[in-house]
């Protein structure tokens, strides 16, 4: 593999004009957004260093455990920012917690078992991440379509309840929907692969020197990976987060409605 | 015949203001009651929660000598069945709509029985497979209504289902809870705005400020 990667200090340095791009961009339209800006992007270098420094430990030291603590700093994480997003629809965080888990160990085992990865920290971690941050936006957007459509489809819902409907049938239509809204933006990428991005891992591999034909069969893997663990953290934190819209006598909590 | 229905020292509170106070009732077998009163006294929220639909901050509503906290609220509610103002259709055809009764009791539908449903309600067989956005209000409300009688209900609530309704919608609707009060003696709850059927009501309850007068 060669490694013609060279990114230094001062070449980042040089491209932190173009953050500039962006200031310039908020400040003009009186958009709002500098602050935001700022923050975010001092926020990413301190992130991004901290957890390169710890990358570089973890891997040096390939401590089975080690790699396990990482796995689930990973997932709590994740979940926690999913469960933000849940908008006061009740326990997001441990739902968001349970379809996390089960769908970064089903996917990441799978990898694993079918020797598509190995269990070293270098491929276990960064595909964690990967995985983990995926399902956590499918969620978020799972929990902001449920409260959405809960809200739009009130007197729907009503009036199945009142004809004796069990939540799960008044909903039925609400689950499907918000399903679908946390697998559709992996759903969609796919179809654009190759022809209009060429993704995160698949570039890492071509930058690092990787034959592409090579780092595409990565890519295809990710793509299947990335398609079942959204789709289990989709229909996960749905199924449990539906019920939390109803209290114990199956009325609708119409304080969570927006 | 014996109450069906036992409406006992009910309040209803949302934060500090009293919707309801201290409400005691006693509905007969087969009775027709006419709920009546200025908007916002409280009758919706009462019929609301003899439905299951709310929980009372006190007291108790007793249906067929059992308390309504004790039944599992989505068998109750097949008996105890709600009608509301404004109703919106499922789906995308009136079948859809017709069929939904047998989902619930996880029956398989049976399409001569809401045809002939939809004839009571003076809509021949070729609704059933008509888009719900081809019904127009008075339809709408009809094929709404046959969504909670297609399985007679013990207790029907109607809760202003004709409002906004004509003169003919209004009196099909009339006509076939009378019908369904009379043969079947199903005990039908109504609340209502309409002059004409305050005027032809048996037995009318006032309700005003969150309490019977």
């Amino acid at each position: 593999m060669s490694n013609n990667l060279t990114v230094s200090n001062t070449t980042l340095v040089w491209g932190f004009g173009l953050v500039l791009v962006a200031l310039f961009i908020g400040y003009r339209e009186k958009l709002g957004i500098n602050k935001d800006v700022l923050v975010g992007v001092v926020r990413a270098i301190i992130q991004l260093s901290i957890v390169g420094y710890i990358l570089k430990f973890v891997i040096k030291t390939d401590d089975n455990w080690l790699t396990m603590a990482c796995f689930v700093i990973i997932v709590i994480n994740a979940s926690w920012n999913a469960g933000k997003r849940g908008n006061g629809i009740p326990k997001a965080f441990q739902n968001s917690l349970l379809a996390i888990s089960v769908g970064t160990v089903v996917t990441l085992g799978t990898l694993v078992l079918t020797g598509s990865i190995k269990f070293v920290p270098e491929q276990i971690v960064p595909v964690t991440g990967m995985i983990a941050s995926n399902i956590m936006v499918a969620i978020g957007l799972c929990y902001r379509n449920m409260l959405q459509t809960f809200t739009d489809r009130e007197q729907q819902v009503l009036e199945k309840l009142a004809l004796g409907a069990d939540i799960k049938l008044a909903s039925i239509d609400i689950l499907r929907d918000s399903i679908k809204s946390g697998m559709q933006p992996t759903i969609d990428s796919i179809k654009t692969l190759g022809l209009v991005s060429l993704p995160g891992m698949m570039s890492g591999l071509i930058f690092a020197g990787v034959d592409p034909v090579k780092a595409i069969k990565y890519q295809i893997m990710v793509t299947f990976m990335l398609l079942a663990s959204t789709g289990l953290g989709s229909i996960i934190s749905c199924y449990l987060g539906y019920r939390e819209f109803y209290n114990q006598q199956k009325q609708l909590n119409s304080k969570l409605l927006q | 015949m014996g109450n069906i229905l036992e409406i006992k020292n009910l309040s209803y509170k949302v934060e500090d203001k009293e919707i309801l106070k201290h409400i005691n009732l006693q509905v007969e077998s087969g009775e027709y009651l006419t709920f009546v009163g200025p908007s916002g006294s409280g009758k919706s929220t009462l019929m609301r929660i003899v439905a299951s639909m709310l929980t009372a901050t006190s007291g108790d509503v007793i249906f067929d000598g059992m308390s309504i906290k004790d039944y599992e609220p989505i068998k109750y509610r097949q008996r105890v069945s709600y009608a509301f103002q404004q109703p919106t259709l499922f789906g995308k055809t009136v079948k859809d709509n017709l069929e939904f009764p047998f989902l619930v009791r996880n029956q398989e539908y049976d399409q001569k029985k809401a045809i002939s449903a939809l004839e009571m309600v003076n809509l021949d067989e070729s609704y059933i497979n008509k888009s719900v956005n081809d019904i127009s209000g008075g339809e709408k409300q009809r094929i709404a209504l046959l969504r909670n009688l297609l399985f007679r209900p013990e207790i029907l609530i109607t809760d202003e289902v004709t409002t906004g309704l004509d003169t003919e919608n209004k009196e099909i609707v009339h006509q076939m809870l009378e019908r369904f009060n009379k043969e079947d003696k199903m005990t039908i709850l109504r609340v209502t705005h309409d002059e004409s059927e305050i005027e032809r009501a048996a037995k009318k309850i006032t309700i005003k400020d969150g309490e019977i007068i």
